[in-house]
């Protein structure tokens, strides 16, 4: 007779490897930072394009988020 | 497991990082945007004579709707996809933990880590709060802030893993966030302080302006967390055996 297998409360979930995590992690993760850059600092202590606009245009954004803005 | 469940659950990441940031952009706007536009009423109240002249680049109007929203869900896409890589990393090796536990764990260390531990320090300020020729300086100091935030917590999350078989999970993860804490004290005993407020903002705008910043946050974090460990679950858990038979016919 066939012993119902007790089902364990919380499954150990094996971890993904870090090698696989690796190329995402570089690329898709320095791309994120990329993106907070310009919606965080982008045209105020430093500035990779002239003018103001990204500044005025995320300026709500940049201080309801936490970022110094200006 | 291969990099496809990485990539799919990057994108989830990125998908529940940008619905939770609607749900901040709607608290953003209701509950922020009063206050920036107060804080704007102060700041021309007591406008100096050189800005009299200042083009207005982009108009109010669409700052507080269609700016509000590129920021607010940018920061919310950006931040999902990089709390789905950091669910990557953490899952299964964190503890017994299954995908939503696991996700709602690291969402709640994310609000923490990446915002709340810095704006306990470096606070987020209103317009007309903060000098224009100290933004070099704040900036700095506020990425600092987060950067070491987040070292401390990762380098707190190692001493926890490092003590588990000793001293079991709990009793673990208690002395590793209380080094946290303290490692945290020190960074703020250190870090310069920023006291910009001109002398007569209103106290009570400052306030509520900071909790809304705060509110933002709150939803966006766990907004995340619920969505990203549904998302998650729903993608690494099998189905139980009453469903794989379903689920085939509509694949």
């Amino acid at each position: 007779m066939a012993h119902p297998i007790a089902p364990a409360a919380a499954p150990a979930i094996a971890p993904i490897s870090l090698k696989a995590i690796a190329p995402w992690a570089a690329f898709f993760g320095i791309l994120m930072l990329i993106v907070i850059y310009f919606v965080g600092a982008e045209q105020g202590a430093t500035a990779l394009i002239s003018g103001e606009n990204v500044h005025e245009w995320v300026h709500d954004g940049r201080h309801l988020l936490g970022f110094p803005c200006h | 497991m291969n990099s496809v469940s990485v990539r799919s659950l990057l994108v989830r990441g990125m998908l529940a990082g940008l619905a939770a940031g609607v749900l901040a952009l709607v608290v953003a706007y209701l509950l922020g945007e009063p206050h920036v536009d107060a804080a704007i009423g102060f700041e021309e109240a007591h406008a100096h004579s050189h800005d009299a002249g200042e083009v207005e680049l982009v108009s109010r109007s669409m700052q507080s709707t269609l700016g509000l929203a590129t920021g607010i869900l940018l920061y919310g896409l950006a931040f999902g996809g990089i709390a789905g890589l950091a669910f990557c990393f953490a899952l299964g090796r964190i503890g017994r933990f299954g995908p939503r536990a696991t996700a709602a764990l690291l969402s709640a260390a994310g609000l923490a880590v990446v915002y709340l531990v810095p704006f306990l320090k470096y606070p987020a300020n209103p317009p007309s709060v903060g000098e224009p020729d100290t933004i070099g300086k704040r900036t700095t100091l506020y990425f600092l802030m987060i950067a070491l935030s987040v070292l401390l917590a990762i380098g707190a999350t190692i001493l926890g893993r490092r003590l588990a078989p000793a001293l079991g999970n709990w009793n673990a993860t208690a002395v590793a966030v209380v080094a946290f804490v303290a490692a945290v004290g020190i960074a703020y005993a250190v870090l310069p302080t920023v006291d910009e407020v001109p002398e007569d903002f209103p106290a009570s705008l400052l306030w509520q302006f900071r909790l809304s910043a705060l509110a933002i946050q709150v939803t966006l974090w766990s907004g995340f967390g619920m969505l990203f460990g549904h998302l998650a679950e729903r993608l690494l858990v099998p189905a139980p055996a009453a469903r794989p038979a379903a689920e085939a016919a509509t694949v």
